[in-house]
């Protein structure tokens, strides 16, 4: 069952590169895992420690980059990460938004996603949101001018509330905000369309009948 | 009737239903399924009850962690072990085909799904992988997947989506001797940028893209997502029909002429509206060098690093001055002067058998420079291995001083034991130049099959047709 996505008030981490791709998001070393959790530790890793991560490393005991954002002290326990343009590209790995997610992320605002990641944040409880240059430069002026700098995310009324009471409007997909508002599973609603998947397959066994050998 | 692209043809041919809010339920003909990114999708099955919508759609191999050395004593690495035994598991347990790390067939997902004929005009190809567009060089719309939709393709064969926008990007005229597929998609992406093609899908036409063979469309649907767009395609040809004919999965008997008949419609109507359209002019492409660590940092072989101080955009100056920073590089000085560590030939992008050949044509009777670490050869499949050996590509490579490998996506991601050490220079066929992507601190440049080749003799980047130029005290 994924986690349902409602209003969410948090502080927000200032991340303030353009290009963010899922390698560096969560390095491959941590890709061999069969697990879904516990990516956390490892979100940013190259950026966030010193020395090289490898899976099974106690995470408590190496030594961080203490000039990384994420690791600045008024960030901590932060659920809303400010982006720069096109966050996420790059490999289709699932593992970044399950990174973001078991970290704390609950939300990303950025000038543009891509794709595959966009649409993977939705699966896992996290709203991406797409807000213009402008919007997302003004947010990181006044994140990073104000410590305990804290967005609210209302996804019934999209809408992100500052500190001050000034409320920007954000779209989204009526489908996606249908299941992440009451935490639904894909494959459960898809398989209630079980009839139509098989008259298509039969349709296209006598168009395409190679396909079903 | 509307003139429709190719695009359209292919969306409208899949479409199971059409909810009220406009998403779309896809028909998926073919799932190819991989050891990293299928068994949290195979977990979530087994504890949801599902069972696998169609196991005949879906057709495994393990590549990502798979070692280029040593296969008879298996994976060393525990983790990664474990991650290619739970495929093998979960491949018995679903009656999924998959081609184990002993079988000749096994190899990257994206070289043996065309390879077997698996990958076939009019189909929807997806995969827990970025690089699934390389089959979009069929005619087929192809697409990376997240694990979630890995797990919902399993459990319904179907996915839901959103039809994309539209992108032409047609390469008119003919390309200059020595200019490769691989050039003209870094040169596509060094125009459109990495993020040029978010929310469309790509179709790649003009006289330069139909003149590649289907090893080059392949490359360059391949890089479709490096321009950020999820598919990439290319109309049906004779070159295409060509190369499926006779192929294990491809139709046979009576199917064969059905199939042709149908996918002669593969092809974007002469009328077709696109959203945005792209035009190149094939003859100003040259062979391409990525300098930073985004695949749209890429200059011509014979340019200058470029100059931070002339970018009047804040956030771009920035990102070209980490990259400077991060790849050891001086603005303003040439590219054909870099010296390299290693190079790397391999990879979904670049490892079929024409890059391999184009790689042996240069190393032919010339030596791996001294300076050069290692020079790596990756076939893309075992069925790959074994035709570059029947033409006695190994021996020239061998002789040459390049080190020739099993099958797997080996250094260009570096799960396996392949990587480059921090501060290390790579001549990559590879596609992504990321930081730390081939090893932590490693430094990459994507390059063209023979231009890696002509690095690790040259010890720099170079030009191809250079080579012969270059004194032989130059090692």
């Amino acid at each position: 069952m994924m986690k349902a996505f409602t209003k969410l008030t948090g502080t927000t981490i200032p991340l303030d590169r353009a290009n963010v791709d899922t390698d560096a998001i969560i390095p491959k070393q941590f890709l061999k895992s069969i697990k879904r959790s516990g990516f956390g530790p490892n979100l940013f890793d190259e950026w966030r420690y010193l020395d090289h991560g490898e899976p099974g490393m106690d995470s408590q005991n190496r030594p961080v980059n203490s000039d990384f954002v994420l690791n600045k002290p008024r960030y901590q326990g932060a659920s809303v990460l400010l982006a720069r343009k096109n966050f996420g590209c790059g490999s289709s790995r699932e593992h970044a938004p399950w990174a973001l997610e078991d970290f704390g992320i609950r939300c990303i605002i950025a000038p543009s996603f891509a794709d595959i990641f966009f649409n993977n944040c939705f699966k896992n409880g996290i709203l991406p949101i797409v807000q213009s240059e402008r919007v997302v430069d003004a947010l990181f002026k006044a994140c990073e001018a104000t410590e305990g700098y804290q967005l609210t995310i209302d996804l019934a009324t999209q809408t992100i509330t500052t500190p001050d009471g000034e409320t920007f409007s954000f779209e989204v997909d009526a489908f996606r905000k249908h299941c992440l508002l009451n935490g639904l599973d894909d494959i459960g609603m898809t398989l209630q369309h079980v009839e139509d998947i098989k008259i298509y397959e039969e349709k296209r066994r006598v168009q395409a009948p190679w396909l079903f050998v | 009737m509307t003139a429709k692209t190719l695009y359209d043809k292919l969306w409208d041919a899949h479409v199971v239903r059409v909810d009220e809010g406009g998403a779309s339920l896809i028909y998926i003909d073919r799932h190819l399924v991989h050891e990293v990114t299928s068994p949290q999708a195979f977990e979530g099955l087994r504890l949801s009850g599902r069972k696998v919508w169609r196991s005949d759609a879906n057709l495994a191999t393990p590549d990502h962690n798979v070692p280029t050395t040593d296969r008879q004593s298996g994976i060393a690495d525990p983790i990664a072990r474990l991650q290619v035994e739970t495929l093998d598991a979960n491949c018995d347990y679903f009656g999924i085909t998959e081609f184990k790390m002993d079988d000749i067939r096994q190899g990257i997902v994206h070289v043996v799904g065309p390879e077997q004929g698996a990958t076939l005009p009019g189909m929807t190809v997806v995969c827990g992988d970025s690089h699934t567009s390389t089959h979009g060089a069929f005619g087929a719309l192809a697409h990376g997947i997240g694990t979630s939709e890995v797990e919902h393709v399993l459990a319904t064969q179907c996915l839901i989506q959103k039809r994309s926008k539209s992108l032409l990007v047609s390469v008119d005229g003919e390309v200059n001797a020595g200019v490769t597929a691989k050039d003209i998609v870094l040169a596509i992406i060094g125009e459109i940028g990495t993020a040029g093609g978010t929310g469309y899908a790509i179709e790649f036409a003009g006289e330069a893209i139909m003149a590649l063979s289907m090893e080059g469309r392949m490359t360059v649907c391949n890089m479709a997502i490096e321009a950020g767009a999820r598919a990439g395609i290319i109309a049906v040809d004779k070159t295409t029909i060509d190369y499926v004919k006779g192929r294990p999965y491809a139709p046979q008997g009576d199917h064969w002429p059905m199939a042709v008949e149908a996918w002669s419609d593969l092809h974007s109507d002469a009328d077709a509206e696109f959203d945005k359209v792209v035009h190149l002019s094939a003859a100003t492409i040259k062979p391409q060098v990525t300098w930073g660590t985004s695949p749209e940092m890429v200059i011509a072989i014979d340019a200058l690093v470029p100059d931070p101080a002339n970018e009047l955009d804040v956030v771009k100056r920035e990102g070209m001055e980490a990259a400077l920073a991060y790849m050891g590089l001086q603005a303003n000085s040439p590219i054909n002067q870099v010296m390299i560590d290693r190079a790397f030939i391999g990879s979904c992008t670049n490892s079929r058998i024409e890059d391999l050949r184009a790689a042996a044509t240069v190393a032919k009777g010339r030596k791996v420079a001294r300076s050069v670490k290692q020079a790596l050869v990756v076939p893309g499949s075992g069925l790959v291995k074994q035709q570059a050996e029947a033409e006695g590509l190994d021996q020239i490579f061998i002789e040459a001083g390049f080190e020739w490998r099993e099958p797997g996506c080996s250094m260009c991601l570096a799960m396996n034991a392949d990587r480059l050490g921090a501060g290390e220079r790579c001549a990559s066929t590879s596609n992504r130049n990321f930081e730390g992507r081939q090893g932590q601190g490693g430094r990459t440049h994507l390059v063209s099959p023979a231009m890696a080749a002509a690095a690790a003799i040259a010890g720099h980047f170079i030009d191809v047709a250079d080579l012969d130029s270059l004194s032989t005290g130059a090692e």
